[in-house]
């Protein structure tokens, strides 16, 4: 593994191995303090995205190392017509490792061709955001104890929320892994994925607009908050965007040992009442994000070390 | 109706009737210096209707081209009056510069000078997407 920009890149094996890091650095994170000494962290943020840029900032600091980098398009050479291949041309002769966010899909790609430094997608568009799937597998195989045997209900925009459908994607590799898919019509899961993924591997799932009807099954609820940029009528969006506000009440029937997820910011659809609830996992979830990050920047780095080496 | 047979070249034949014309462009056979047929809408026992091209010449031909337009077409070169080999094309595993990805959100839109390339992710649907994006090349 030389670059992370879809989730698809990594095996089975190499997500147990990086969930395997993450754990040990939740435990002994003084073992992990410098690992990253004298390394430089680039976080090339095309588009804003404070959390995820933060998290991965936050990463390498408890690693050692150092961060920098840019946090909009407007202060960089973009601005000035640069392409893609020469920033990273260039930013790659400052530092170790890249971690970059693009409105254009496709874009961290066409990056990791030119690069001699690793490259982690931050996030391309509405495309791929492999280190929020890292982040849910973490979450979910440290407050589930497993990563197979489970019922996972996606709730929400379904249609172009991309954590979806990067998480189906990488769950579909787990053993007796099931879904409910509970979306408003207009928002319901695109073909390509039930067909593509679903379906070819063999995946059992059911689809409603009900929240409460299979609440009763789902050891994970992942919930995701509608969009309002992806919509080209505001009217369409309003009406839409409260369709699901998960609150007590609708968890009466849910199993004791639930997890929910989200991958934040949230806007309704969770109700703040439910925080405190032992079953809301959502900010552990942010939280967790860092550690995967911390293991994934140690992997890549290792990597390259050894790419250099030979 | 009668062409002149070739004595060194090549036959496209097999051509889903009404797609030579395209193959013709695609391929640019209007550059080349030799004498190029296009029959359409000829008999076929097998496809009712099809398209020929005879190109009095032995050139490179673009496979992958061929492939992505038409993958049932067959391909015959003739040497001395005589069909040394006849082959059928292949629906190519990647294409690149022949299409271009409609997605407005995809960086080939301002990275000027990416490759347009598509990966085959579905031989039985004929699906390619972008390799950038992955979004579904569509007809």
């Amino acid at each position: 593994m030389k670059n992370l920009i879809d989730i698809k890149d990594l095996s089975v094996d190499e997500i147990q191995e990086l969930i395997k890091v993450a754990k040990d650095i939740m435990q002994f994170p003084e073992k992990y303090s410098e690992r990253c000494k004298h390394k430089k962290l680039a976080t090339l943020f095309f588009e804003p995205s404070t959390r995820t840029r933060l998290s991965f900032e936050s990463a390498m600091m408890e690693l050692g190392g150092n961060v920098l980098g840019f946090s909009s398009a407007d202060s960089s050479s973009t601005a000035k017509g640069e392409s893609v291949s020469d920033t990273i041309k260039v930013v790659g002769g400052y530092c170790d490792i890249i971690a970059m966010r693009h409105p254009k899909e496709g874009a961290p790609l066409v990056a990791s061709l030119k690069s001699d430094v690793p490259i982690i997608n931050a996030g391309d568009g509405g495309h791929n955001h492999p280190t929020q799937t890292l982040t849910d597998l973490l979450t979910i195989s440290c407050e589930k104890g497993r990563l197979d045997n489970l019922t996972i209900g996606l709730c929400g925009d379904l249609k172009f929320g991309r954590t979806v459908h990067s998480l189906i994607t990488a769950m579909v590799r787990y053993k007796n892994i099931k879904f409910v898919l509970i979306s408003p019509e207009e928002l319901k899961i695109p073909d390509y994925i039930k067909e593509e993924i679903l379906d070819k591997n063999k995946i059992e799932y059911v689809e409603t607009n009900d929240i409460e009807e299979h609440m009763d099954k789902l050891d994970i609820l992942y919930m995701t908050r509608v969009q309002k940029e992806r919509f080209f009528n505001e009217a369409d969006y309003i009406r839409l965007k409260d369709y699901y506000i998960l609150n007590k009440e609708k968890l009466e029937k849910a199993k004791k040992d639930l997890c929910i997820l989200h991958p934040l910011p949230r806007v309704n659809e969770i109700a703040t009442e439910v925080d405190d609830d032992p079953r809301a996992c959502y900010f552990k979830q942010a939280k967790y994000g860092k550690y995967i990050r911390m293991a994934l920047i140690l992997k890549l780095l290792e990597e390259a070390d050894w790419y250099e080496y030979r | 109706m009668n062409i002149d047979s070739i004595r060194n070249g090549i036959v496209i034949d097999h051509i889903q009737a009404k797609k030579g014309m395209e193959i013709y462009d695609a391929l640019n056979l209007s550059e080349l210096d030799c004498s190029v047929a296009i029959i359409t809408n000829a008999r076929s026992k097998k496809m009712g209707r099809k398209d020929i091209i005879k190109i009095d010449k032995n050139i490179d031909l673009d496979l992958d081209i061929l492939g992505y337009i038409d993958p049932n077409i067959t391909i015959n070169i003739i040497k001395d009056d005589l069909r040394i080999e006849k082959y059928h094309v292949k629906l190519p595993k990647e294409i690149t510069d022949i299409v271009k990805c409609k997605n407005p959100r995809c960086i080939t839109s301002t990275e000027n000078e990416l490759k347009q390339v598509f990966i085959l992710t579905d031989e039985e649907k004929r699906a390619y997407r972008c390799k950038y994006c992955e979004t579904l090349l569509q007809d």
